[in-house]
This record gives C-alpha cells, structure tokens and sequence, in this order.
C-alpha cells in the first residue's frame, strides 16, 4: 500500500460528494419540472419529441399505467436490438462493418439482447471479434441510453409515490424517459466522450490497422467509434466494453486521469440521486441519511479489496515474487491489472463497479485474490444498494429503508411510519418480495448450473480449478440476476474459434438460464418498486410527532446498514463460503 | 393501449436513430476535427511504415528460424524476445501480444495454473536479463508486473523497477552506457494522471523508437 493509492482513494470520495450535491439539486429541478439552466437549449428538442412520439406530458399515469409503458418500451427496445444483431451483415451498406463480421448465434444474441436491455452489460462475445461498428452505436449504443433511463425513472416514480401528497399520478413514464435522456444523460456525455478522446481514447470508423512491428512481426489494431460508448457505459452504469477486456484496453481507459474520470462518471449519477431525493422529500437530512449508509458501506469495501490486492496472492509468494512495494514498483497482486492504473486504481475501479450494476473492470477480477475476489461479491451480495445502478440503486435502498422502518417500527412497539406515511401489511409485502426475487434468481441458477453437466460445461476448465470453478458460476449468475455484467471470466456461453464468427456456437444452456435470470431479476423488482410507490402515492401524510421514529439520524443509518448485511449475509453467507472465502483464507493452491 | 404501443414503437426507432447514429457521428466529427492523432490511435510510423500505436503494448520478438522457414505452433510463428529491446509485460492474448482480439488471462490466486506460468515467466525474465544484471536475479529481486500478466494483454507501459533491470541488458547489447539508457528511462515515463492516478510507467514502444534511432546498427 501506499500514501498515494489512499489519497486517490479518498480524493475520489471528497470530490465525488462534491459533484453530487449540486447535481442533486439539478435532478430535483429536472423532476419536478422547475427551470433549469440548460433549459433555454433544450425546451425545444424537447417539445419536438412530444409532438413525434405523441406525449402529453401534463398527463400523469398511475402506477399500473406507468409500468405498462415502461414494459412495452423495453420489449420494443428487445426486438429491435435483435433484429439489429442477428441481421449485421445486412447493415453492411453503411459501410460499418469493415471486418465482415457476421452475426453471433441465436442464443449468444438472446443473451446479449437481455443483457443490454436489462442495463446489465454482461458479455459472452468480445466486441471486436463479434460486433460490427453498426451493431456497437445503433445497437448497443441505444440501448446503454435507455436502459439506464429506464432505471432512473423507476426511482423518480418511485420517490414522487414517497414524498406526494395525493393523488395517484407518478409521473409519466414518457416525459420522464425524454427529460432523462435530454437533460441528464446526453450533456454529460457529449463532454465526457470528447475529454476522453483528448486523453487518447478512439474514435473513428476505420478497418482494423495491420502494424509491421520493428522486430518484423505484425501487429492487427482494432478500431472503431469507442468513445462515444464508453462515455454512456460508464455514465448509465451499464458496463459493456466495446473491447473484450473492457476498460483495462488502453483504447477505452487510455490513462490514470481516464481512470479517475470513469470512475466518478458512474458513482455520479447513483449519488446525486440520493441527493435529489433529499430535495424532493422537502428534507435534505433523509438523502443525508442514505449517502452515509452507501459511503460507510463503500469506504469498507474498497479498503478491503485494496489491502488484500496490495497484499499479493498466493500463487505469487508461490513462485517466489516478493510483493511489497519497492523502488520503482508497487508490488501487490498485478496479475491481471494495467501498470498505469495500480493496485489502488484497480483496487478501486473494480469497487465502484461492483456497488453499481455498471459491471466495467479495468482488471481481471478472477485474478484477485480470495479476499479482493469477495469484495465484489459482498457488492453484489447486497443487492446493489451501495449506490447501485442510476435509478436501481435509490430504488433498491428506498425498499430497504421501508423495511428497517417496519423493523424499527416493531422494535420500539409503533406503527411504522414513513415521511409521515404508513406503512402497512401490503407496503412490507410488496418491499419483501422485491428485496427477495434478485437474490432467490441468483441462488436458483446458480445451483441448477453447478448440479447439471450442462452448466458445468460453461467452467473454464484450464484455469478453474476447485473452488474457482464454482466461483465462477456463482458469479455468473449472481453478477446477472444483480444486472451487474462483470464477470470471472472464465465463465463462457459462446465457442468462438475465429474473429468474426464462423463456426461459433453458444452454449445454449448458459445463454438462456442467463437472459431469463437478468430479465426476470430486473423486471420483477421494478414492478415491485412501482407498486409501492402506487400503494404510498395516495396516502395521507401525519405530522410527526414526539413517538415517531426518525429516519435521519446516526442511529437510523446503523440500523438501516444492519439490515442490509442481514439480508444479504443470511441469504448468500452458505454460497460465498464454497468460492471466495475458502480461496482467501488457504494458501493453498489448487 | 394502441396509443401506447405506437408511442412505444415509434419512441425506440427515433432514440436509435438520435442516439445510435446521430451522438456517435457528432462525436466522431467533434474528435476527428479536435484531436485526430488520438481519435485515430495514435499510430507510429518508422519510415513511411505503420509499427504500432503509441498506447498498445506489442511483442517486441524476432521470428524463430528452422531449416530457413519459420517455425509453427498453432498456426502461429514462434517467436523469442529480441534482447536488443525492452520486453512488454506478459500477455494473455493469444497470440502474443499482437492480435486484435484481446482477452484476460484469468489466472486465479490460489491456482496451481498461475504459480506454473509465475514459474515460467520468472525463468525466461531471468533467461533473458540475468546474466547482464549485477549480481544476479533471483524471483525475489524480479518487479510484480515483468511476472504477471497484465489485464488488457496490451498494456504498453511497465513498471520503472522494470526498465531499471532490463536497463542493464540493453547497454550492455547496445554499447551504451547505462546512464543514456537510464535517461531514456526518465524521458519515456509516464507520470500519474493528474499527479496522483495510478502509477508511473515506461512506455515500451517510443523507448525502444528511441533506442533505435540512437544506435541504429545494432543487429
């Protein structure tokens, strides 16, 4: 460890705080549909896609309305994409295919249509042996915008159902997907792609380039437009590299200033939502109260991965590597991470990956050691709520947070109450059986892909050996069903001999358990989360009193972490055991 | 309901031609017009001919000659690290380090797999390097990142302890002192993003470049 790899670690929290403050107060203008600076650029745009998609914005939908919409927009979101992957070569007129790539299979691209679509971004294929540049922007470009947009206004709905007062509107789903789009996602983006084409990420539609290396070798370059996808990667925390090593390729990630800049342009948009939602309930304390439950929560996690990977693994001692820092050299466990980012940079990255469901690594998190390897785990083990995905994170903790106060409720004897509401038997029905669903998804495909000979056919035999391999399908499907997408990468569903897809076949099986994990673990919860929000949005609001418990102070933060670890350890403490945990406390090999 | 699904339908044809083809083309005219060198790749040339990109790490090797064909593994030559050159760091793309596919190697911390490809990057290290260092090289002495692999297979930077040790090799090869090549070493660092980002590192292609155009007649 050193001093610089914590100062980057806590720099990155001060400035990330700093930005999302004010960028919370932006969301809540945003939402509630107050003046904004960038209104004077954007009202038009605006207007012109209610008039061509035929929105009427003042028309407020209830919750069964809201999410019929946000169902259909998906499914069309789903066969487009489809239809766009499994006709590539048909788009070779554009002059976007400079590879010839033809399409992956039918079960391969099922995968990968509900991996992005379900904000996911997990990966079977790598993108420049698969994709054509057509396939990446019209394809799966679209769909890093929507589906973050769509895990945004989930959370909106979900507040305004929280913090109304009457009624039965949450919003509608359309205005809400426009306004996301337009005046939070695309002016980052535009800034962010180009600052990152100035530090040397790609952006052009070339072929690949043929190098003759000065020893007279020859060197094949991938190409293609990567910036302007990484950018809306990591912002929507989606996650899909647009190489198959993702952001630890030098094209996407190209320098350390690069790595800082991802690493906050995905905690950005989580975190101001906290904020947002502070402003929207008319008390800042409450977002006060949830940043400090996510930041306690985060500060243990990456100090953890950062002191196990600086520790070294191993299989180095092994060998006879000395890991400690030394002149010159960090030490620590480098396998599998990039000089230019380090252990603290990897460290961290990987962190912030894995609270959020954006699922980027800028390090082979297989390569971790035992320790570091469960970092990520406990991440997803808590169900995405350490910041969590845009959108998915807030509405995800606000579940939480209703299911302390009904525990906090019991426990000093009241009526639970929340911001003045009730909570009652069918609110706390609703928050169980969305808290419940993601993991019971992860823990039901990952014991039928362990016991069948069909999903062990998916294990990286050459590498994976003992309890690696069942961490590998126990990361697979729990990185799925938290719509995550970072993988062990072992871990395949797609046979690809040759660039480009001749004579590839997927692994059926693991394709398919796969898609319907991450559809079904991102559905149901949303459906979820809009029905406590239509059970909350029409109740009446009690002025509290001397009784009513308080839901913004120290105190309710304890509770509130401690019934996240509850959840969370109760449910997948007897899984981690078998993988990660026997992997960092041996040192063994295997 | 209908009106739904024609909002739907017609919704996700104008966000994918907005977002899809629209935002990137804008992007690519923007950075093609602002920073062409890097939206590019940041391609080198040595006379005229294309050797790499500035940030992509590639196999600094010669082919291995039998019998006057090159030799074959998997369809692929068999190449020997050129000692006239700084070596990249250990890849797991295949093959080398110089194909367009990248992947992770993967190699897990308790795997007997790894403490095997440790093992043999360790010894080809010391192979290559040992002999020229003062001392010796034991495991002990050798830098993290010259053992493991790196994450992206094309990591085009290693580590300054690195470069120090292979600095020993390349003046003796080269009949330069090891204070020009130590030079080169201070001007082809990269510093931390920032100041404070990540760690320093030696980029492999433009030292060798610069190596080259020092003592050219080397081989």
């Amino acid at each position: 460890m050193t001093f610089l790899g914590w100062l980057t670690i806590f720099l990155f929290v001060g400035l990330l705080t700093a930005f999302a403050i004010p960028f919370g107060s932006y969301l809540a203008a945003v939402y509630t549909g107050e003046r904004t600076i960038l209104d004077p650029v954007l009202r038009v745009p605006e207007r012109l896609l209610y008039r061509i998609l035929r929105v009427d914005p003042n028309n407020g939908q209830n919750w069964k309305q809201y999410a019929k919409s946000l169902i259909l927009f998906s499914l069309f979101g789903w066969l487009l994409l489809y239809f766009i992957l499994r006709t590539q070569t048909l788009w070779n007129f554009t002059g976007l295919n400079p590879m010839h790539f033809h399409s992956a299979p039918w079960n391969v691209t099922f995968n990968t249509t509900s991996s992005f679509m379900t904000n996911t971004n997990w990966q079977y294929y790598g993108g420049e042996t698969t994709m054509s540049y057509f396939s990446q922007m019209a394809g799966l470009t679209v769909q890093n915008w929507l589906s973050a947009g769509v895990g945004i206004v989930v959370a909106v709905a979900l507040v305004r159902g929280i913090v109304s007062r009457g009624g039965s509107s949450i919003g509608n789903f359309y205005q809400d997907m426009i306004r996301t789009i337009l005046y939070v996602l695309a002016p980052l983006a535009i800034v962010y792609a180009i600052l990152l084409v100035f530090q040397g990420s790609i952006q052009n539609f070339s072929g690949y380039l043929t190098a003759h290396t000065i020893t007279g070798l020859t060197q094949q370059l991938g190409m293609g437009p990567v910036a302007s996808q990484e950018a809306i990667k990591m912002l929507g925390t989606n996650g899909g590299g647009f190489f198959n090593t993702n952001s630890a390729h030098p094209f996407e990630n190209p320098t350390g200033f690069t790595n800082f800049l991802e690493m906050l342009s995905v905690l950005i948009i989580p975190a101001a939502l906290v904020f947002m939602y502070g402003k929207m309930a008319g008390n800042r304390r409450q977002g006060y109260a949830i940043y400090a439950t996510m930041m306690v929560m985060f500060l243990g996690a990456v100090s953890v991965a950062y002191i196990a990977e600086a520790h070294g693994s191993p299989a180095q001692h092994a060998a006879g590597l000395h890991t400690a820092v030394i002149h010159g050299s960090t030490g620590g466990n480098m396998e599998g991470k990039e000089q230019r980012f380090g252990i603290a940079g990897s460290a961290l990255f990987d962190t912030v990956t894995t609270v959020t469901s954006c699922g980027a690594v800028n390090s082979a998190i297989e390569s971790f050691t035992g320790i570091g390897g469960a970092v990520p785990f406990a991440n997803l083990s808590a169900s995405e709520v350490i910041f969590g995905g845009v959108g998915t994170g807030l509405y995800s903790i606000l579940l939480y947070v209703l299911l302390a106060v009904f525990i906090g409720g019991l426990m000093v004897g009241r009526t639970p109450e929340y911001l003045g509401k009730k909570i009652e038997a069918r609110e706390i029905k609703l928050v169980s059986l969305g808290i419940l669903i993601t993991p019971l998804a992860a823990l039901f495909c990952t014991a039928l892909a362990t016991a069948s000979k069909a999903g062990r056919a998916s294990i990286d035999t050459a590498v994976a050996h003992g309890p690696q391999g069942f961490s590998e399908t126990f990361y697979a499907y729990l990185s799925q069903a938290n719509n995550n997408g970072s993988a062990f990468a072992g871990y395949t569903g797609f046979i690809q001999p040759n660039a480009g897809n001749l004579g590839s076949h997927g692994i059926t099986f693991a394709d398919l358990l796969g898609g319907f994990d991450m559809v079904f673990a991102r559905y149901a919860p949303i459906l979820f989360a809009l029905a406590v929000a239509g059970a909350l949005v029409g109740k009446r609001i009690s002025p509290a009193g001397l009784g009513t418990m308080r839901t913004d102070n120290p105190t309710f933060v304890v509770l509130l972490i401690g019934v996240i670890i509850l959840v969370g350890a109760l449910t997948f403490f007897p899984a981690l055991l078998l993988g990660p945990i026997v992997q960092g406390l041996t040192p063994h090999l295997y | 309901m209908r009106k739904d699904i024609i909002t739907s339908a017609i919704g996700i044809v104008v966000l994918t031609v907005l977002l899809g083809i629209i935002y990137p083309l804008f992007i690519t005219g923007v950075s093609q017009v602002a920073f062409p060198g890097n939206a590019n790749g940041q391609k080198v040339y040595v006379d005229g001919r294309l050797v790499g990109s500035k940030i992509i790490g590639q196999n600094f090797a010669d082919i291995v000659y039998k019998n006057g064909k090159p030799e074959m593994s998997d369809g692929n030559p068999v190449t020997t690290p050129d000692p006239h050159y700084f070596q990249t760091r250990p890849s797991g793309t295949d093959p080398a380090d110089n194909d367009a596919a990248t992947e992770f190697a993967n190699y897990g911390p308790n795997s007997v797999v790894t403490k095997a490809a440790l093992v043999a990057n360790i010894q080809a290290y010391i192979a290559l390097n040992g002999k020229y260092y003062p001392g010796g090289l034991t495991a002990a002495k050798i830098p993290v990142d010259a053992a493991d692999t790196s994450a992206s297979g094309v990591d085009p930077e290693i580590s300054i302890a690195n470069a120090d040790i292979q600095a020993y090799r390349i003046a003796a090869i080269r009949h330069l002192s090891l204070a020009t090549v130590d030079g080169l070493i201070s001007k082809y660092t990269l510093g931390r993003g920032l100041g404070f980002s990540g760690e320093p590192g030696v980029d492999v292609l433009e030292i060798n470049l610069a190596l080259n155009r020092l003592s050219p007649s080397t081989r």
